[in-house]
Protein backbone atom coordinates (compact mmCIF):
# COMPACT_ATOMS: atom_id res chain seq x y z
CA UNK A 1 0.00 0.00 0.00
CA UNK A 2 1.50 3.37 -0.75
CA UNK A 3 2.46 5.73 2.26
CA UNK A 4 0.11 8.37 1.01
CA UNK A 5 -3.10 5.81 1.67
CA UNK A 6 -1.11 4.90 4.71
CA UNK A 7 -1.06 8.33 6.52
CA UNK A 8 -4.36 9.22 5.45
CA UNK A 9 -5.62 6.13 6.76
CA UNK A 10 -3.80 6.78 10.12
CA UNK A 11 -4.79 10.73 10.00
CA UNK A 12 -8.50 9.90 9.81
CA UNK A 13 -8.44 7.58 12.61
CA UNK A 14 -7.03 9.42 14.66
CA UNK A 15 -9.48 12.12 13.97
CA UNK A 16 -12.43 9.75 13.90
CA UNK A 17 -11.04 8.69 17.58
CA UNK A 18 -11.35 12.52 18.32
CA UNK A 19 -14.51 13.53 16.70
CA UNK A 20 -16.61 10.00 18.53
CA UNK A 21 -15.06 11.65 22.32
CA UNK A 22 -16.80 15.43 20.65
CA UNK A 23 -19.95 14.17 19.04
CA UNK A 24 -22.49 14.39 21.96
CA UNK A 25 -25.40 12.81 20.00
CA UNK A 26 -23.01 9.58 20.06
CA UNK A 27 -23.64 8.30 23.84
CA UNK A 28 -23.98 4.86 23.56
CA UNK A 29 -27.33 3.02 24.89
CA UNK A 30 -27.82 1.61 28.65
CA UNK A 31 -26.63 4.49 30.35
CA UNK A 32 -22.84 3.89 29.83
CA UNK A 33 -21.15 6.52 31.33
CA UNK A 34 -17.89 7.29 29.11
CA UNK A 35 -18.20 8.34 25.71
CA UNK A 36 -17.64 6.47 22.29
CA UNK A 37 -13.69 7.52 22.62
CA UNK A 38 -12.46 4.10 23.58
CA UNK A 39 -14.65 2.40 20.73
CA UNK A 40 -12.40 4.36 18.55
CA UNK A 41 -9.47 3.04 20.14
CA UNK A 42 -10.85 -0.55 19.65
CA UNK A 43 -11.95 0.09 16.06
CA UNK A 44 -8.58 1.64 14.91
CA UNK A 45 -7.25 -1.95 15.73
CA UNK A 46 -9.98 -3.87 14.04
CA UNK A 47 -10.22 -2.20 11.13
CA UNK A 48 -6.42 -0.82 10.49
CA UNK A 49 -4.35 -3.49 12.24
CA UNK A 50 -1.87 -4.16 14.74
CA UNK A 51 0.71 -1.45 13.07
CA UNK A 52 -1.52 1.39 11.70
CA UNK A 53 -4.18 1.12 14.18
CA UNK A 54 -1.24 1.42 16.83
CA UNK A 55 -0.27 3.99 15.01
CA UNK A 56 -3.14 5.97 14.65
CA UNK A 57 -3.60 6.27 18.91
CA UNK A 58 -0.22 6.99 19.28
CA UNK A 59 -1.13 10.24 17.55
CA UNK A 60 -3.87 10.98 19.04
CA UNK A 61 -1.98 10.52 22.50
CA UNK A 62 0.91 12.33 20.88
CA UNK A 63 -1.84 15.12 20.21
CA UNK A 64 -3.56 15.30 22.96
CA UNK A 65 -0.27 15.78 25.10
CA UNK A 66 0.79 19.08 22.94
CA UNK A 67 -2.01 20.34 24.14
CA UNK A 68 -4.83 19.66 21.49
CA UNK A 69 -8.41 19.20 23.31
CA UNK A 70 -8.87 15.76 21.69
CA UNK A 71 -10.52 14.21 24.32
CA UNK A 72 -14.02 13.99 25.45
CA UNK A 73 -15.16 17.04 26.80
CA UNK A 74 -12.38 18.98 25.04
CA UNK A 75 -9.89 17.84 27.75
CA UNK A 76 -6.29 17.63 26.45
CA UNK A 77 -2.52 18.68 27.59
CA UNK A 78 0.39 17.17 29.56
CA UNK A 79 -1.75 17.63 33.19
CA UNK A 80 -3.82 14.32 31.56
CA UNK A 81 -0.06 12.56 31.79
CA UNK A 82 0.03 12.91 35.63
CA UNK A 83 -3.74 12.39 36.78
CA UNK A 84 -4.78 9.12 38.10
CA UNK A 85 -6.48 8.69 34.36
CA UNK A 86 -3.24 8.69 32.41
CA UNK A 87 -2.66 5.21 32.31
CA UNK A 88 -5.47 4.91 30.45
CA UNK A 89 -4.54 7.50 27.93
CA UNK A 90 -1.25 5.97 27.60
CA UNK A 91 -2.44 2.73 27.36
CA UNK A 92 -4.52 3.90 23.94
CA UNK A 93 -1.87 3.09 21.48
CA UNK A 94 -1.04 -0.54 23.01
CA UNK A 95 -4.70 -1.13 23.32
CA UNK A 96 -5.07 -0.62 19.83
CA UNK A 97 -1.73 -2.23 18.74
CA UNK A 98 -3.08 -5.41 20.82
CA UNK A 99 -6.59 -5.42 19.34
CA UNK A 100 -5.09 -5.45 15.79
CA UNK A 101 -2.96 -8.43 16.65
CA UNK A 102 -5.33 -10.53 18.14
CA UNK A 103 -7.62 -9.82 14.86
CA UNK A 104 -5.29 -10.41 12.72
CA UNK A 105 -4.32 -13.87 14.43
CA UNK A 106 -8.21 -14.34 14.21
CA UNK A 107 -8.42 -14.92 10.78
CA UNK A 108 -10.76 -17.98 10.96
CA UNK A 109 -13.42 -16.91 12.68
CA UNK A 110 -16.19 -14.38 10.83
CA UNK A 111 -15.26 -10.56 11.50
CA UNK A 112 -17.67 -9.73 13.96
CA UNK A 113 -16.48 -12.57 15.92
CA UNK A 114 -12.70 -11.49 15.75
CA UNK A 115 -13.34 -8.05 16.21
CA UNK A 116 -15.38 -8.94 19.40
CA UNK A 117 -12.99 -10.76 20.76
CA UNK A 118 -10.14 -8.92 19.98
CA UNK A 119 -11.37 -5.57 21.49
CA UNK A 120 -12.06 -7.07 24.70
CA UNK A 121 -8.12 -8.46 24.95
CA UNK A 122 -7.26 -5.04 23.73
CA UNK A 123 -9.63 -2.61 24.82
CA UNK A 124 -10.46 -4.08 27.76
CA UNK A 125 -8.03 -6.40 29.18
CA UNK A 126 -4.71 -4.06 27.79
CA UNK A 127 -6.38 -0.57 28.57
CA UNK A 128 -7.03 -1.78 31.89
CA UNK A 129 -3.55 -3.29 32.88
CA UNK A 130 -2.40 0.03 31.81
CA UNK A 131 -5.05 2.39 33.83
CA UNK A 132 -5.36 0.43 37.16
CA UNK A 133 -1.29 0.19 36.76
CA UNK A 134 -1.77 4.26 37.00
CA UNK A 135 -4.16 4.94 39.16
CA UNK A 136 -1.78 2.58 41.71
CA UNK A 137 1.14 4.31 40.64
CA UNK A 138 -0.32 8.42 41.26
CA UNK A 139 -2.90 7.56 44.13
CA UNK A 140 -0.44 5.21 45.60
CA UNK A 141 -2.25 2.49 46.38
CA UNK A 142 -1.92 -1.87 45.80
CA UNK A 143 -3.25 -2.67 42.08
CA UNK A 144 -6.31 -4.61 43.78
CA UNK A 145 -7.17 -1.22 45.35
CA UNK A 146 -6.54 0.39 42.08
CA UNK A 147 -8.83 -2.33 40.01
CA UNK A 148 -11.61 -1.80 42.47
CA UNK A 149 -11.93 1.46 41.95
CA UNK A 150 -12.59 0.79 38.02
CA UNK A 151 -14.69 -2.30 38.13
CA UNK A 152 -17.45 -0.45 37.36
CA UNK A 153 -16.70 0.67 34.11
CA UNK A 154 -15.86 -2.87 32.61
CA UNK A 155 -19.45 -3.74 31.97
CA UNK A 156 -19.19 -0.51 29.75
CA UNK A 157 -16.69 -1.48 28.12
CA UNK A 158 -17.21 -5.02 27.37
CA UNK A 159 -20.38 -3.13 25.83
CA UNK A 160 -18.45 -1.32 23.37
CA UNK A 161 -16.59 -4.48 22.67
CA UNK A 162 -19.74 -6.01 21.38
CA UNK A 163 -20.33 -3.15 19.62
CA UNK A 164 -16.88 -2.84 18.04
CA UNK A 165 -17.50 -6.18 16.88
CA UNK A 166 -20.80 -5.38 15.13
CA UNK A 167 -19.32 -2.33 13.69
CA UNK A 168 -16.81 -4.09 11.75
CA UNK A 169 -18.98 -6.59 10.56
CA UNK A 170 -20.75 -4.40 9.00
CA UNK A 171 -17.83 -2.22 7.49
CA UNK A 172 -16.74 -5.09 6.55
CA UNK A 173 -19.48 -5.44 4.08
CA UNK A 174 -19.66 -2.10 3.12
CA UNK A 175 -16.62 -1.35 2.51
CA UNK A 176 -14.56 -5.46 1.98
CA UNK A 177 -11.23 -3.89 0.99
CA UNK A 178 -10.66 -0.79 3.55
CA UNK A 179 -10.54 -3.66 6.49
CA UNK A 180 -6.90 -3.35 6.19
CA UNK A 181 -6.92 -6.44 9.25
CA UNK A 182 -8.51 -8.72 6.67
CA UNK A 183 -6.41 -7.98 3.77
CA UNK B 1 -9.70 24.38 16.94
CA UNK B 2 -9.76 26.04 19.92
CA UNK B 3 -6.36 25.24 21.80
CA UNK B 4 -5.94 25.36 25.41
CA UNK B 5 -3.13 27.80 26.01
CA UNK B 6 -3.86 30.38 28.39
CA UNK B 7 -6.54 34.11 27.04
CA UNK B 8 -4.23 35.57 29.19
CA UNK B 9 -0.34 35.96 27.35
CA UNK B 10 2.43 35.82 30.34
CA UNK B 11 6.21 35.86 30.65
CA UNK B 12 6.40 32.09 30.85
CA UNK B 13 4.98 32.20 26.98
CA UNK B 14 8.35 33.39 26.15
CA UNK B 15 10.71 30.56 27.86
CA UNK B 16 11.72 28.09 25.89
CA UNK B 17 9.49 25.08 25.59
CA UNK B 18 11.90 22.37 25.56
CA UNK B 19 13.51 24.16 28.97
CA UNK B 20 9.44 24.46 30.39
CA UNK B 21 9.34 20.29 29.63
CA UNK B 22 12.44 19.24 31.22
CA UNK B 23 11.69 21.57 34.30
CA UNK B 24 8.28 19.72 34.14
CA UNK B 25 10.16 16.51 34.22
CA UNK B 26 12.55 17.30 37.18
CA UNK B 27 9.50 18.75 39.29
CA UNK B 28 6.98 15.76 38.95
CA UNK B 29 9.97 13.28 39.95
CA UNK B 30 11.08 15.72 42.90
CA UNK B 31 7.20 15.47 43.70
CA UNK B 32 6.64 11.29 43.35
CA UNK B 33 9.84 11.22 45.37
CA UNK B 34 8.89 13.53 48.49
CA UNK B 35 7.54 11.78 50.98
CA UNK B 36 6.83 14.63 53.58
CA UNK B 37 3.79 16.00 54.08
CA UNK B 38 5.13 19.97 54.75
CA UNK B 39 7.06 19.41 51.52
CA UNK B 40 4.26 18.53 49.68
CA UNK B 41 2.17 21.33 51.15
CA UNK B 42 4.64 23.92 50.32
CA UNK B 43 4.58 22.15 46.80
CA UNK B 44 1.06 22.96 46.59
CA UNK B 45 1.20 26.24 47.51
CA UNK B 46 4.32 27.02 45.41
CA UNK B 47 1.87 25.98 42.62
CA UNK B 48 -0.88 28.03 43.16
CA UNK B 49 1.11 31.09 43.93
CA UNK B 50 2.02 30.16 40.21
CA UNK B 51 -1.41 30.28 38.77
CA UNK B 52 -2.28 32.81 41.27
CA UNK B 53 1.11 35.64 39.65
CA UNK B 54 -0.62 36.23 35.84
CA UNK B 55 -4.46 37.72 37.31
CA UNK B 56 -7.26 36.18 38.06
CA UNK B 57 -8.63 35.02 34.41
CA UNK B 58 -5.31 32.66 34.62
CA UNK B 59 -6.46 31.59 38.21
CA UNK B 60 -10.16 30.94 37.24
CA UNK B 61 -9.09 29.02 33.82
CA UNK B 62 -6.32 27.39 35.61
CA UNK B 63 -8.47 26.07 38.50
CA UNK B 64 -11.33 24.84 36.04
CA UNK B 65 -8.76 22.48 34.46
CA UNK B 66 -8.23 20.94 37.29
CA UNK B 67 -11.83 20.63 38.57
CA UNK B 68 -12.30 16.81 37.20
CA UNK B 69 -9.66 15.76 40.00
CA UNK B 70 -12.49 16.34 42.52
CA UNK B 71 -13.90 12.55 42.40
CA UNK B 72 -10.19 11.50 43.24
CA UNK B 73 -9.54 13.74 45.85
CA UNK B 74 -12.74 12.59 47.51
CA UNK B 75 -11.46 9.19 47.33
CA UNK B 76 -8.45 9.60 48.59
CA UNK B 77 -10.34 11.48 51.87
CA UNK B 78 -12.45 9.30 52.50
CA UNK B 79 -10.48 6.20 52.28
CA UNK B 80 -7.62 7.22 54.44
CA UNK B 81 -10.19 9.20 56.72
CA UNK B 82 -11.67 5.75 57.24
CA UNK B 83 -8.91 3.38 57.24
CA UNK B 84 -6.97 6.27 60.50
CA UNK B 85 -4.18 7.75 58.08
CA UNK B 86 -5.66 11.44 57.13
CA UNK B 87 -2.60 12.83 56.92
CA UNK B 88 -1.15 10.23 54.29
CA UNK B 89 -4.28 10.66 51.98
CA UNK B 90 -3.32 14.96 52.34
CA UNK B 91 0.00 13.80 51.30
CA UNK B 92 -1.04 11.82 48.30
CA UNK B 93 -4.06 14.25 47.24
CA UNK B 94 -1.45 17.32 47.67
CA UNK B 95 0.72 15.55 45.57
CA UNK B 96 -1.32 14.72 42.49
CA UNK B 97 -2.61 18.05 42.43
CA UNK B 98 0.35 19.59 42.32
CA UNK B 99 1.87 17.26 39.37
CA UNK B 100 -1.17 17.85 37.55
CA UNK B 101 -1.28 21.39 38.44
CA UNK B 102 2.23 21.87 37.21
CA UNK B 103 1.83 20.11 33.75
CA UNK B 104 -1.25 22.04 33.12
CA UNK B 105 0.29 25.31 33.42
CA UNK B 106 3.31 24.36 30.58
CA UNK B 107 0.84 23.78 28.53
CA UNK B 108 -1.32 26.96 29.55
CA UNK B 109 2.02 28.86 28.47
CA UNK B 110 3.24 27.17 25.88
CA UNK B 111 2.25 27.43 22.32
CA UNK B 112 1.15 24.40 20.25
CA UNK B 113 3.59 25.73 17.57
CA UNK B 114 6.45 25.83 19.92
CA UNK B 115 5.46 22.53 21.51
CA UNK B 116 5.20 20.63 17.61
CA UNK B 117 8.75 22.08 17.16
CA UNK B 118 9.65 20.54 20.24
CA UNK B 119 8.41 17.23 19.28
CA UNK B 120 10.19 17.82 15.72
CA UNK B 121 13.76 18.14 17.82
CA UNK B 122 13.05 15.15 20.04
CA UNK B 123 12.31 12.79 16.65
CA UNK B 124 15.16 14.09 14.32
CA UNK B 125 17.82 11.53 16.03
CA UNK B 126 15.11 8.77 14.83
CA UNK B 127 15.11 10.01 11.09
CA UNK B 128 18.01 8.04 10.37
CA UNK B 129 16.38 4.84 11.35
CA UNK B 130 13.57 5.46 8.69
CA UNK B 131 10.71 7.58 10.79
CA UNK B 132 9.12 10.28 8.20
CA UNK B 133 9.11 13.34 9.96
CA UNK B 134 7.15 14.79 7.17
CA UNK B 135 4.62 12.26 6.82
CA UNK B 136 3.90 12.83 10.65
CA UNK B 137 3.96 16.21 10.79
CA UNK B 138 1.84 16.25 7.65
CA UNK B 139 -0.59 13.43 9.73
CA UNK B 140 -0.43 15.90 12.73
CA UNK B 141 -1.82 18.91 10.68
CA UNK B 142 -4.48 16.58 8.59
CA UNK B 143 -6.16 15.42 12.23
CA UNK B 144 -6.13 19.38 13.28
CA UNK B 145 -8.16 19.59 10.22
CA UNK B 146 -10.34 16.80 10.09
CA UNK B 147 -11.51 16.37 13.65
CA UNK B 148 -13.89 19.81 13.26
CA UNK B 149 -14.91 17.85 9.73
CA UNK B 150 -15.70 14.62 11.01
CA UNK B 151 -17.42 15.74 14.29
CA UNK B 152 -19.46 17.91 11.87
CA UNK B 153 -20.50 14.95 9.95
CA UNK B 154 -21.39 12.69 12.41
CA UNK B 155 -23.45 15.36 14.07
CA UNK B 156 -25.70 16.03 11.06
CA UNK B 157 -25.44 11.74 10.36
CA UNK B 158 -26.93 11.85 14.13
CA UNK B 159 -29.86 14.64 13.32
CA UNK B 160 -30.59 12.58 10.14
CA UNK B 161 -31.36 9.63 12.24
CA UNK B 162 -33.38 11.76 14.31
CA UNK B 163 -35.44 13.03 11.91
CA UNK B 164 -36.34 9.36 10.73
CA UNK B 165 -36.61 7.76 14.27
CA UNK B 166 -38.29 8.55 17.02
CA UNK B 167 -35.36 6.47 18.74
CA UNK B 168 -32.01 8.22 19.52
CA UNK B 169 -29.27 7.31 17.24
CA UNK B 170 -27.30 4.95 18.63
CA UNK B 171 -23.67 2.77 17.91
CA UNK B 172 -25.35 2.22 14.54
CA UNK B 173 -24.95 5.43 13.49
CA UNK B 174 -21.26 4.83 13.74
CA UNK B 175 -21.31 2.71 10.70
CA UNK B 176 -22.00 5.48 8.31
CA UNK B 177 -19.86 7.83 9.71
CA UNK B 178 -16.98 5.15 9.29
CA UNK B 179 -17.47 4.24 5.55
CA UNK B 180 -17.34 8.28 5.66
CA UNK B 181 -14.23 8.41 6.89
CA UNK B 182 -12.88 6.07 5.30
CA UNK B 183 -13.31 7.09 2.09
CA UNK B 184 -12.59 10.41 2.71
CA UNK B 185 -8.74 8.69 3.37
CA UNK B 186 -8.99 7.32 0.10
CA UNK B 187 -9.57 11.08 -1.46
CA UNK B 188 -7.09 12.35 0.76
CA UNK B 189 -4.60 9.93 -0.32
CA UNK B 190 -5.33 10.54 -4.24
CA UNK B 191 -5.04 14.10 -3.66
CA UNK B 192 -1.81 13.40 -1.72
CA UNK B 193 -0.29 11.59 -4.81
CA UNK B 194 -1.48 14.11 -7.12
CA UNK B 195 0.39 16.26 -5.29
CA UNK B 196 3.53 14.18 -5.45
CA UNK B 197 2.84 12.93 -2.41
CA UNK B 198 6.34 11.52 -0.19
CA UNK B 199 8.28 10.65 -3.03
CA UNK B 200 9.19 13.91 -3.14
CA UNK B 201 11.32 13.83 -0.49
CA UNK B 202 13.15 10.88 -1.68
CA UNK B 203 15.11 13.87 -4.03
Amino acid sequence: MSMERNVALIALFTALIAALGLIPQLTLAFGVPITAQSLGVMLCGTVLGAKRGGYAALLFVGLVAIGLPLLAGGRGGLGLFTAPTAGFLIGFPVAAFVTGLVMERLRGLPVGWAAGIASVFGGVVALYIFGIAGLAIVLDRSAIEAALLVTAFIPGDLIKAVFAGLITAALFRARPHSVLSRS
Amino acid sequence: MISLTSPVKTCAHDWPAGGKLLALCVASLALFAARDLWVQVGAAFGVLLLYTLPGQVFLWHGMQRLWPLWPFVAVLVAWHVATGVPHEGALIALRMLSAVGLANLVTMTTKLGDMMAVVNWLLRPFARFGINLRAIELAAAMVIRFTPVLAQKGSALALAWRARSAKRAGWRVIVPFMVLALDDADRVAEALRARGGFEVDKN
